[in-house]
Order: structure tokens, then sequence, then C-alpha cells
């Protein structure tokens, strides 16, 4: 049944008779915003009830302790995990929940994940030209050519994250810092509207955690900037607007001033450890 | 791999010709086919070094089977598809070209039919089957032999990976296919000559079958066919669709994020690679002159992943030693103690995975490796662990 | 399980009461009148075919023991003449030379050359006269089960001359079973007859012979007994149709153990290990041709070898499973395709070890008797009884794996490093060491399976093979680390394979399933009971 049901959607079978996918819409409002969003697994929810407005150029921090639901909520903006309830919109046009993964992130959401995944089989180039935002059906890909014009695009994205001098080593041997790089300049690549960057600092020496610090404030404006983060300096050193979650719904937002000192967000997080990694 | 990312701008098909290790492989087989024709043609039969026309019929049956290891290095090296199912694809193929050649014994079969292969007269049947029409000119068998595999592929392929199934389930689901079809061919209602299978072949394209020339010229043919299914692998393999492949293979949900459909540059991997499969089995048929379901016995498909592995995985060149390796090593101990053959294969099977992952061109490149860290020369495209420099800054 | 044995039991008794019975039969030959025998035989010897079926008669009537005896030999062929007119018993005609025996004493005469016998001749209607003049002297035997089987002999065989003997004896049984049936023949003589009496008493009677009565009934003249007759052939259909059912789901839920056996094992090693254990089947073998070792080791007794083997077999098997272990797989972490490609080679290097050391050449394990035989559930069912057994050691394995999967500390501990293998190690549990145990359990199942699996099959190098892709297919169907879905998918596709086979053949039925599991696995890649949360995801 399914099988014919697939065979009929012709929009899935002819890619060239598909609508064209038209540009995020942002002019009525923000650029992702989501709407009593609840999952739950095996009876366990892990998002219940979440809403979470960002707005168009935003660098918005998200905070939360173990368990608050973050992954799970970047799970479902990317379309690997469905919630069982609520609305998800990409703008004012594109239901995120009506799309499967590759539309989502030809639609211009791009996301790092915890722990950095680059193919480590490839070079750093390779990593970045796969990235990059080009027409990725299967004969464009095997027909590309490599012109000057993306070779310039790399080589800008690779002076961004500073790996210049490391373009031709597989990524295999990057430091775990300079994965992470790597990572975001993939996302780069993609010319995203959206990053959603989880835990980019993690394991970071200081020196490395300044640097991507660097980076995430240089993309915002450009892009709009979503960052899960453990670390409080980190998120203190960038952040402008910060949302709590706590067991899957939103728990605070505002500055990071305003936050650290609401009652709730210090009784359930923040507390005396703060002040410690402050 | 990384070797002309960045230097070609040139088409997509002639890019392997600036590889040196396609250029190198070439050159050998190009030079093996003239050395195996000239002391087969030019050197007289009581000298010892002229091969017999046994030998070269040997030869070309082991370069088919060595196109057929190139196929599944390309969706197991490149894409990490362990198929346990290829020798399906090979006997579809096989059985394509047996087909034809069943058609064109005429009337100087057994029973004399000029229509109904023997078989066929046999099981009392009166007419052929709709699936044999056709068969009886050239130009449909051959196109046959490329899209019956690969329809096969497409339409399992299609089910299989929109399904996201992969890693071992997909190589037990693959192995149940040939099963499947092994059971099915053999069934004399199928109509493709059940057990017995098709043989008695006499003449391809008009040239019988039993002359030595024949035979010389299919073994070209096969050399000129593994030259060109190479150089189309490593054209893939080299492409950016080579690179989206070893990126699906390595980290299948991240490419899926960087917004390639996954399971479309997957199913294209993998009816290519079962379309060199059935052509390696339509130039295998007429060299050892019978094609039978036991072509599709799981085990065969098995045995076609150890020759890969033996070779080398990820190298295209290292599935064209492991398939000539083993098969001379079948060929040898067959003769002289059949009993032991199994034992050297199942050994095989063992060492290789556990002491020899990267198979022989895992080897090669170690000792061209000592060889240059002797010199100490610095190459950026080396492999990774070789260069530990300044990566960590 | 008890009651199982119990009637294994039972039937032996039967058996060895039959046995004994028989023998005196054949050693008491009284010596009384033999004059008067003589010449009850020297009547046989006639030519006119009708002298010697009033000569059968006569002996009918006399009320001598040996009787049947003389009537079995006459219709076996074996009553011959010797030239100097004496009346011998053939005891075997084989050869030249022939054994023969006295047929008034019973005493051995040594052999005889056979062209100085001559044999007392019978044409088909005599021998028809002969079946049914046994039958009824059978019937005043003193043997239930004699009596039982000569009373079953007689359906349809029944003429008018017979119908009033059989009545008077159907007043004197004390058996059950022989009254039974002997109504049921009288009935079936009735019907034939277009008698409605007849035609009643064979309503809802599952006999192939009733059925025959039945139809012939509803062809008759009558038009009422026609009717009738048509009725209850009707109901009969829609009963044996039932009965049908239940044989192919008996048979199906036979070959659904099997499979349970065979994959549950795997089903352990996969769930838990990742790992395709190909040499999986040749553990299977092992504990195959352990049974047969037994048995070997243990000549004529093929029960007692049977239950030892059941431990010998999971010893002999887990000790292999340990050793590819340690010896292969665990140097393999991680790398479950080349895992899968290390333990085919051992696959066939056991194989061919077998049919080195052994033989390649299949070998023959015994079935003891109280697992041999069939219960009779009534005229249209039989179950095997080796097939039953079969049937509940699957169900008695499964439950001792469920029992140590939830009971036992190994069993949390496997549970444990399925879910989360990082996440056991740092809480202490040594993964090494249930890696080990898991397979050595898994493999030990595969050693019962093989056991099991020699009551059913030929054991030869081949067996393990036979069973590998099934098992996976089992495994997968049922959804990889759920032993539920094992016993589950291993039933259902026992069931569905003999379902299909009546009207696809064997070949395409399992073709049928294969395709199915196919286009199943696509639908759902988890199988029937998957894994569910997170812990699935990754």
């Amino acid at each position: 049944m399914s099988l014919l049901h697939s065979l009929t959607q012709r929009d899935r079978v002819f890619d060239f008779m598909a609508p064209q996918a038209s540009p995020v819409d942002v002019r009525h409002g923000p650029i992702l915003y989501m709407e009593d969003v609840t999952v739950s697994f095996d009876g366990f929810k892990a998002i219940n009830n979440l809403n979470l407005t960002i707005n168009d150029g935003e660098l918005r921090c998200i905070i939360g302790p173990n368990g608050a639901g973050k992954t799970t909520m970047m799970d479902i903006i990317t379309g690997k995990t469905r919630p069982n309830s609520g609305s998800v919109w990409f703008g004012s046009r594109h239901n995120l929940l009506h799309m499967n993964e590759p539309d989502i992130a030809s639609l211009g959401i791009g996301r790092k994940f915890q722990k950095p995944t680059v193919f480590e089989a490839l070079s750093v180039f390779e990593n970045l030209e796969l990235a990059m935002a080009a027409d990725k059906r299967i004969f464009p890909t095997l027909t590309a050519r490599m012109t000057g014009e993306i070779k310039d695009r790399i080589d800008e994205v690779l002076e961004t994250i500073g790996l210049t001098a490391l373009r031709h080593q597989p990524a295999g041997i990057l430091s775990h810092g300079q994965k992470q790089w790597l990572e975001i300049g993939m996302l780069l690549m993609q010319r995203p509207r959206l990053l959603l960057v989880d835990e980019p600092v993690a394991g970071m020496t200081e020196q490395e955690m300044e640097r991507t610090a660097e980076l995430l404030t240089g993309l915002a404006g450009k892009q709009s900037v979503v960052v899960v983060e453990h670390d409080m300096g980190f998120v203190r050193s960038i952040a402008r607007q910060v949302t709590v979650l706590h067991q899957g719904s939103v728990l605070a937002e505002g500055t990071m001033d305003q936050v650290s000192n609401d009652p709730k967000v210090i009784e359930v997080y923040l507390g005396a450890d703060d002040e410690e990694a402050a | 791999m990384s070797l002309t990312t960045e230097s070609s701008t040139n088409f997509w098909l002639t890019r392997p010709f600036s590889e040196r290790s396609t250029q190198i492989f070439l050159g050998v087989l190009i030079a093996a086919l003239a050395l195996v024709t000239l002391l087969h043609v030019a050197v007289p039969a009581d000298n010892p070094l002229h091969i017999g026309a046994y030998t070269v019929n040997l030869f070309g049956k082991y370069l088919s089977y060595a196109l057929l290891a190139v196929a599944v290095d390309l969706v197991w090296g490149y894409l990490g598809i362990l198929s346990l199912g290829h020798g399906a694809f090979f006997a579809i193929g096989g059985y394509a070209m047996g087909m034809y050649l069943m058609r064109q014994i005429g009337d100087r079969g057994t029973y004399g039919n000029p229509v109904l292969p023997d078989f066929m007269v046999f099981l009392n049947w009166d007419s052929l089957p709709w699936f044999w029409h056709g068969f009886d000119m050239a130009w449909f068998a051959f196109a046959m032999v490329l899209l019956a595999p690969g329809l096969l592929a497409l339409v399992f392929g299609f089910l299989a990976f929109r399904s996201r199934v992969t890693g071992v389930y997909l190589s037990i689901i693959t192995q149940a296919l040939t099963f499947a079809l092994m059971l099915a061919f053999f069934r004399n209602e199928m109509g493709f000559g059940g057990n017995n299978g098709l043989t008695d072949f006499r003449e391809i394209v008009g040239f019988d079958l039993r002359s030595d020339a024949t035979r010389l010229g299919l073994f070209l043919a096969t050399g000129v066919a593994l030259a060109l299914g190479f150089i189309l692998c490593r054209a893939i393999v080299t492409s950016k669709l080579g690179r989206v492949s070893v990126a699906t293979r390595d980290a299948e949900a991240r490419t899926r994020f960087l917004g390639y459909r996954v399971e479309r540059f997957q199913l294209f991997v993998f009816v290519v690679s079962a379309m060199l499969a059935g052509l390696a089995g339509a130039l295998y048929v007429p060299q050892v002159g019978i094609i039978n379901p036991s072509e599709f016995s799981p085990i065969f498909s098995i045995e076609i992943v150890l020759w890969v592995a033996l070779g080398g995985r990820a190298t295209l060149y290292g599935a064209v030693i492991g398939a000539i390796l083993v098969n001379y090593a079948k060929t040898i101990f067959t003769g002289v103690m059949p009993d032991a053959w199994l034992f050297a294969l199942g050994a095989m099977f063992v060492l290789v995975t556990v002491f020899l992952p990267k198979g022989v061109a895992g080897l090669f490149r170690y000792f061209k490796r000592r060889k240059r860290d002797d010199t100490a020369t610095s190459d950026p495209n080396a492999d990774p662990n070789s260069t530990p420099k300044e990566a960590s800054a | 399980m008890r009651r199982f044995l119990s009637l294994g039991l039972l039937c032996l008794m039967l058996l060895s009461i039959t046995v004994t019975a028989q023998a005196q039969t054949n050693s008491t030959a009284s010596s009384t009148d033999d004059t008067a025998a003589l010449e009850l035989l020297e009547a046989l010897d006639v030519e006119s075919y009708t002298a010697k079926s009033e000569a059968i008669t006569a002996i009918l009537q006399s009320d001598d023991e040996r009787a049947r005896d003389w009537l079995q030999a006459l219709l076996d062929g074996r009553l011959q003449r010797t030239e100097d007119g004496r009346f011998v018993l053939v005891l075997e005609n084989r050869g030249r030379d022939w054994p023969v025996a006295d047929v008034l004493t019973g005493e051995a005469l040594g052999e005889m050359s056979r062209r100085d016998l001559e044999r007392v001749g019978i044409n088909n209607n005599l021998r028809n006269q002969l079946r049914s003049a046994i039958a009824v002297v059978d019937l005043y035997s003193p043997n239930v089960e004699r009596r039982r089987t000569s009373a079953e002999r007689l359906l349809g065989e029944v003429d008018s001359d017979l119908v009033q003997p059989i009545n008077e004896l159907i007043e004197q049984e004390e058996d059950d079973q022989v009254r039974y049936r002997l109504t049921q023949a009288v009935a079936i003589y009735r019907a034939e007859a277009g008698e409605m009496e007849g035609v009643e008493a064979l309503d809802g009677s599952l006999h192939p012979r009733s059925r025959v009565a039945l139809s012939r009934a509803a062809n008759g003249d009558d038009p009422v007994v026609a009717n009738a007759a048509a009725a209850s052939l009707a109901g009969i259909e829609q009963q044996l149709k039932i009965n049908r059912g239940l044989e192919t789901l008996y048979f199906g839920l036979s070959l659904g153990s099997v499979l349970v056996l065979a994959a549950i094992g795997l089903a352990i090693t996969f769930g838990v290990m990742g790992v395709i254990n190909m040499a999986h089947g040749e553990l299977m073998m092992l504990g195959a041709y352990t049974t047969w070792a037994m048995q070997q080791l243990l000549p004529g007794q093929p029960g007692l070898a049977l239950i030892l083997s059941i431990p010998a077999g999971f010893m002999v098997a887990a000790l292999a499973g340990v050793a590819i272990e340690r010896g292969v797989i665990q140097f393999l972490k991680g790398r479950p395709l080349e895992t899968l490609l290390a333990t085919f080679g051992i696959s066939l290097i056991l194989q061919q070890l077998v049919r080195t050391v052994i033989s390649p050449l299949n070998r023959t394990v015994i079935t003891p008797e109280w697992m041999s035989g069939s219960l009779v559930v009534n005229d249209a069912l039989s179950l095997t009884l080796n097939r039953m057994y079969v049937l509940g050691f699957a169900l008695v394995v499964f439950a001792g794996l469920m029992l140590i999967m939830r009971r036992t500390r190994l069993g949390l501990e496997v549970r444990a490093v399925t879910q989360n293998r990082a996440m056991a190690r740092s809480m202490g549990i040594r993964a090494t060491r249930v890696d080990i145990m898991t397979f050595a359990l898994g493999s030990g199942v595969a050693g019962l399976a093989g056991v099991a699996l020699s009551q059913l099959t030929n054991v030869g190098p081949n067996l393990g093979q036979n069973y590998i892709i099934d098992s996976f297919m089992v495994v997968v169907f049922g959804g990889v680390g759920n032993l539920w879905g094992t016993l589950v998918a291993g039933l259902s596709l026992g069931v569905i394979n003999q379902v299909l086979e009546p009207w696809a053949g064997a070949v395409l039925a399992k073709i049928i399933v294969l395709v199915f599991i196919i286009l199943f696995i696509q639908k759902r890649p988890r199988g029937l009971f998957p894994q569910k949360g997170r812990a699935a995801e990754g």
C-alpha cells in the first residue's frame, strides 16, 4: 500500500516536477517557530509543550541541565525525530514536520552535532566541498567539476575556520577542536539561514574556546545561530539572548543576567555552581 | 583518493587516466593480455613457454571473476554495503547470455527443434515462454545482460535503501535474495533449464565456441571489459559522487544532514555495480560453457567478498588481485588435493579478516610507505596514519 | 512432558504384549486331533477353486487353534506340499533352499530345495475370502491389540455372510475401540447396500472407507438415502477440513519449533554482541554429531544416549563457541561485517573437518522407541511423536533461556551490555566475560538444536548450512535482541510455510516466505518487535 502511495506521489518520484523550494519567508516574523511540541519515548516526555521562537539573525544560547531535552529539540528541528504533537515552522512558509532530513538541510538549516562527525577518510578540503550548497542530485554530483569559484569559496571558509594549512590532510587526524571548527566550516559552506550548534566547546582548551567564541559571534547577523552549551563561562561570553530548558519545556528566557537572577533557574540549574563557573 | 580533487577540472570519465594507480593498472593489464596472446599465437605448441587454449580459457575465467570483484568492491569498499548477493547479478547476466547462446544452437540440438531448446522439448513444452523471446537477437540479449541485473538491483535497492536497511541487515537480506533465486532457478517450471541449467552452446555471434581463436577472442574481450569496468569505477570513485559514497560509508546520517539523498546515491552505485556483475557473468558463461543455479548459491557470493577482502577493499585494483589469486589457488588446490581446498578457503577467510584487514593492497601501501619514510619525503596526500605532523596545532 | 513420557511407556508396554502374544501362538502347537486337521488341509489341495473355498470355510468352522496360521500361510503362499505329500510351512522363501517347518507340529524341518515343494494355489476370489476370514478369526483372539487391527481391517470387507457373526461379536466385545470399528464395518456394508440405517451410523465418521461407502450411498437409487448420505458427506468434508487445518498447524508449529531452536541461539549472540555468527549452523551440526557419537558409545540404548546427548551436545557446542569467540571474534570487535566473513570461514573449516574425520555421508541417528510412532487423535488426524517431543523441547529451551535472561545475574549483565556497552562497562560489568558467557550460551543452544534436529533430519556435514539462512530470517523478522520476537517469528514462519506448501509446493513456498521477509524488512527494518526509544535510534 505504502509503496503504491509513494509511487503515486509524483513529486517524490520526479524531482523536476516538485515545486521549487521557495526561499524562507521571514517578512512576517521569526525564522524558527515551535509551538506546543511534545515528544515521548516509551512514555517518558523528553519534550513537553515546548514553545520557542528564534528571530532572523539572532544568536541564541540554550542552556539546561542534562535531560532537559536540548538534543531532542534539535532532532525535531532537523527532522530526525518526529514529535507526537505540536507544530514547527521555518519562516512562515515551511512546515518542518512535513519534510525529511535532506529537504530540511537543503532549506537552510545546518546542524553541528555534539560529537564532531566529520568524514575522516576525506581531506579537510573535500569535507568542505561535500558540504557546499550545490545541486546535490546524483548526476550533477557525478559530473561536478572543480571551478575556480568553488575553490575560492572553500578557501574563504578555510580561512575563517583557520584550517588553511591543513587543507589536504585527512579529517581523521585533526585535533578535537579542529574537528569542531571543520564542522562549523561545513555548516558555513551550506550557506544556512539557521545554524544549530550543539555543545561547540566541550573538551576544548582555553584558546580553542576563545577562537570558537569569535567564530560564532562573527557569524551572527548573517545567519541565525542557536547554540546549546553547558559551559556557563562560554555562554556568558557570547550570549545576547538565553533560553533555559527544563524537563522538556522553557523555564526562562532573557539576557544572561536576567536569567541567572531568576529564582526558578537558580533552583533547578545554576545555583551555587554558577558562581564558581563565572 | 584526494589525488585529483582540486586539480581536475576535466571530464569525469577521463579523470582516472591522470591517476598514477590507474595508469599502472591499465599498463599491467594490457601487457598481460598482449603477453598471453603472444605466447598463445606466436610460440609453437611444443615450446614450454606456449600457453594452450585451455589455459587461455582459464585466464579468461579469472578475468571475468576479477570484473565481478571490482563490482563488489565498488559497493563494499566505497559505499560500505556488504552485498552477499552479488552472485545473483552475475548469474542473471550469465543466464541472459546463456539464453542467447541456447537460441544460437538452433536445430543442431539433440532433438533438432529449431526454436525450442533441448530441455524444453524434454519437458514436453510446445512453445517458447514469453521471456525467452528476443534472445535470438544478439543486441537484445546483450542489452539484457546489463538491464536484467540492473532492474533487479533497482527494485531491490529501491526497497532496501528507502527503508534505510543497511549494515548486517542488508547483508542478510541480500543473501536471502540470492538464496531465493537459487531455489527458484532450480525449478524446471521457471523455464531456465532447472537443475542442469543451460549448456551445450555452439556459437556466439557466428563464431564457433570450441575453436581456439574464439576462446582467445573471448579472453581478450573479457580483458577489455575489465579495463573499461575498472575505468568506470575509478571515474565514479574519483568524482564528487565517489566522495559522497565514502562519506555515506563512514557517516551516513551526517551525509544526509548535508542534504544528500543518501538512498539515491546508494541505489545508483548499487545498480551500476549489479550491471557490471551481470556483464562479468555474461563473459564468464561462454568461456565455461555452462550456467546453472549453483552460481546463485550464497557460498559463491561470500567467496567473491573474500577475493575483495584478500586483495584489499576500497582500492579496486586490490579486488582484481584478490580474485585472480584466490581462483588461481583454487585451481591448484582442487587439482592437487581437493579435500584441502575448503580448509584453505576457510582459513583464508579467518586469516585475512583478523591479520590482513587491508588485504594485499594494504601490504603494498605499507611497504611503499616504509620506503618513503626512509627517504623522508613528505606527500600531502598520504595515508592518515603516516602523517601525524603539524596536525595537532 | 511427563504425559508424553507416560504415553511413550504405554506404547512400549502394548508393543511388548503383542510380541509375546505372537510368540505364544507360534509355539503352542497342540497335537490333538492331528488327523482331523490333516483332513482339513487335504481338502485344500484340489483343482476346483469352489472346492477350495468350501475347504477354507470348513477350516474356519473347525475351531482348530492353528487355523489362523494355516489360512495366513495359504494367503501368503507359504503353505506348500512336499513330494511325499506332507504339508509344510515355508519360513523364508528366499534363495534356492527354503527353511521349512511342519504345519501341524510347528517343528523345524531344515531346508528343502524349492523345486521339491509345490504351493497350494489360490486365486483372487479366494484371497479376498481368506483376508476377511482371517480378519474374523482374529476377532476371537484374546489379544485386544490383534482384535483392534483385525476389526480395522474389516472396514469395507464385510459381506452378507459376515454381518450376522460380527453383530454377535459386537454383543460380546468388551473393548470400546473394537466395538466401534465393528459397528462401523457393518455400517459401511449397510450404507453400500443402500440402507438408511448404515448411512445414519456413518454420520461423522472420518475414516476414508466410510466416505467411500457414503459416496456410493449418495449415488444410490433411493433418493432419501442418497440425500442423507450426501448431507453427512458434506458434514464429514467440513470435519476433514478442520482436521487438515489442524494437521497443517501441527506441522507448521513443528517446523516453527525447529526454526526457533535454530534461531534462538543466534538471536542471543546477534542481539547482545551484534555479532553475525555464520558458523552457528555448524555448531548445530556439532550437536547433532554429538548425538550420533553418544549412540555409538552406548549401542542398544538409543534413548539413554539421546537424553545424555542433551547436556553433552550443549557442552560440545558451547566449548566450540568459546573457542571461536576467543580465537577470532574478540579480535574483530566493532567490525560486524568482518566477523561475518571470519565466522563463515570457520563454518567451512568445520564442515570439511566433519567430512574428513567422520564421513561425507549422512550418519543415521536412531530414534528411540518412545519417540517413534504417533498419537492418533481420530481417523483423519494423527500426530507424530518425535515432532511433538521436539516442539516440547523447543518450548522448554525457550523457557529456560527466558529464565536465564530474566532471573540470573548473567541475564541482567547481558541485558545491560545489550543496551549500552560503554555504560555497562563503566558500572563494573566485565563486558569481555559477558561476551564469552553469552557466546557460550548461544552456541550451547545451537548444540541443543542439533540434538533435536538429529531426530528429524539426516545428520550430515551440510546440516547446519541448510538452516543458517532460515535462522537469520527468523531473527531479523522477530526483531533483534528480543527472544519473544524470535519465538513468534519462528513459529509463524513455520506455519506460513506449511500453509503455503499444499498449493505452492515446498520450494515455491520457501521462496514466497523469503520474499515476504525481504519485503517485510523494508517495511519494518527492526522486525516485529523492535527495541524502542533512544537506544534504538543510533
